[in-house]
């Protein structure tokens, strides 16, 4: 089975959502593809633990009105059919989708970097936290520890407090120093500036990160480095994540251009590619204002309005300048490189551990040696730890980018035989 | 509420909620063993790590992207 839309938008956060909603009233055929159950992204995640925004419910009711835009939840993109083409998969089928225009609004995950007992039951990614409580997870009345870099710790924390949980130690591996800085500076975003005094936490510790999860079954504490001083601190559950990183797997299957992490894009949000466009945190990580304004500027772009979409520039700046901000007030301090120990597993697919990695000098050859990378996740967790840990290059996924069915990977061989 | 059997026992949650956030709250809260035989739980939340990934109605899915239905048959050790 195959189709044909005018207009591909890949992830239904809010760059997505925007990028939707401005090019819609074209009536163009647009399709909306999203890998989770419900669209919003990770930021406005709905769920029986959310509170979901009001901006975010507007939008939705929203794009629901338009005939022209098809939602496709809960669908994952398998592999590039041939140009301009994907195959998809979701809960019941798998088939392909051909564009003339792309707009890549894919996101961004935590890094997450290995320590001592991060592969316990009880061990959970900062933002991932969240993601799970809003999705219904029962936390009352549990001691929890949140740690790593951003304000994603603060959001965390605030929600598991929302939903009863006691959330004893937040650890910021920035420096006072430089998270003061930052805040100082948020006069020139009043709503950042509210938010920053609405999530205040007296828990809240600056230059501490985690050492060590501890515990043998299931975590049990965490033992942590605040200042000079160590801490162990007795929990049921360890949130931790040290910010973000673009999602930027197909941008790059797809000959994208990306650098230090993100989708290269010019003025008009255009990749190197031409007729696919970025928007969001795949394009550097910004927040949800930067996204918005991004995916609004490429949905235009991509229905041929530049001239509305250039009077959205200075409001892009604005929030461009928030984020640079966010990236040098929390900086990553280099000790966090040296965490794991020789026998903290890596690789959590394939459960290799650090010093079978360290042992070699790139990507390809560890994995060649160690089988790192070959599970599940196809390195999304432990290549992108071991760029920051070891500096090593990525690889490029290979077809299926994610764990798909042998009757999905069938509608390839039907796409040849038909062309 | 939906009803779900997770490992051969009966459970009910929310409506809404994911299987991740179901199987972090009930049996030993885990949803895979490692190759090494670890039990793991899930960790991203977002469908990236496939920590959470386990078998639902006999197909492999990840539980953090799969809500919970009545009657779906989740299992954590195949």
């Amino acid at each position: 089975m195959s189709a044909h839309v005018d207009l591909l938008i890949i992830g239904a956060g809010p760059a997505g959502m925007a990028a939707a909603l401005a090019a819609a009233p074209s009536g163009i055929r647009i399709a909306i593809l999203d890998d989770n159950p419900l669209p919003g992204g990770q930021i406005w995640r709905d769920g029986p633990g959310a509170k979901f925004p009001a901006q975010a419910a507007e939008m939705r009711a929203k794009f629901e009105q338009y005939a022209n835009v098809q939602l496709h939840s809960a669908c994952k993109v398998v592999a590039l059919a041939g140009p301009k083409k994907l195959l998809l998969e979701d809960a019941e089928r798998g088939w392909t989708l051909s564009y003339d225009q792309l707009i890549l609004c894919t996101g961004a995950r935590e890094l997450l970097l290995p320590f001592p007992g991060w592969t316990l039951p009880g061990v959970t990614g900062a933002g991932g936290l969240q993601a799970l409580i809003k999705g219904g997870l029962p936390v009352a009345g549990e001691r929890i520890v949140i740690a790593g870099s951003g304000p994603l710790l603060l959001a965390s924390a605030d929600t598991a407090k929302k939903n009863g949980a006691q959330v004893v130690r937040i650890a910021e591996q920035a420096s006072l120093a430089s998270v003061g800085r930052f805040a100082a500076g948020l006069w020139r975003w009043p709503n950042k500036a509210r938010q920053a005094v609405e999530l205040a936490s007296g828990a809240y510790r600056t230059r501490a990160h985690v050492l060590a999860a501890l515990g043998s079954e299931r975590l049990q504490a965490v033992r942590i480095q605040v200042g000079e001083r160590i801490e162990e601190i007795p929990c049921d559950r360890l949130a931790c994540g040290f910010s973000l990183v673009p999602n930027v797997e197909i941008a790059s299957a797809l000959g994208c251009r990306i650098e230090a992490r993100a989708v290269v894009v010019d003025e008009w949000q255009a990749s190197s590619l031409a007729d696919h466009f970025a928007a969001g945190e795949c394009t550097g990580f910004g927040g949800s204002e930067l996204a918005l304004v991004e995916g609004q500027i490429a949905g235009l772009v991509a229905v041929g309005q530049k001239d509305q979409a250039r009077t959205l520039w200075p409001e892009r700046q604005r929030w461009q300048g928030f984020a640079d901000r966010l990236n040098q007030g929390f900086a990553l301090n280099p000790a966090l490189k040296q965490l794991a120990t020789a026998d903290t597993l890596v690789c959590r697919c394939e459960d290799v551990a650090y010093a079978d990695l360290a042992a070699h000098a790139s990507w390809n050859t560890a994995k060649l040696n160690t089988r790192c990378g070959m599970g599940a996740c196809q390195g999304r967790i432990c290549a992108t730890a071991t760029q920051t840990l070891f500096g090593w290059e990525p690889p490029l996924l290979r077809p299926p980018f994610s764990p798909a069915r042998i009757a999905t990977l069938v509608c390839l061989d039907e796409t040849d035989s038909a062309a | 509420m939906p009803e779900l059997s997770i490992d051969g026992q009966p459970f009910r949650f929310a409506q809404g909620t994911t299987v991740a956030a179901a199987l972090m709250a009930c049996g030993d809260r885990c949803s895979r063993t490692s190759v090494s035989g670890q039990r793991r739980a899930p960790l991203c939340g977002m469908g990236i790590c496939q920590e959470c990934r386990v078998s639902i109605d006999g197909l492999r899915r990840l539980a953090c992207q799969t809500i919970c239905r009545d009657g779906m048959q989740v299992e954590t050790h195949s």
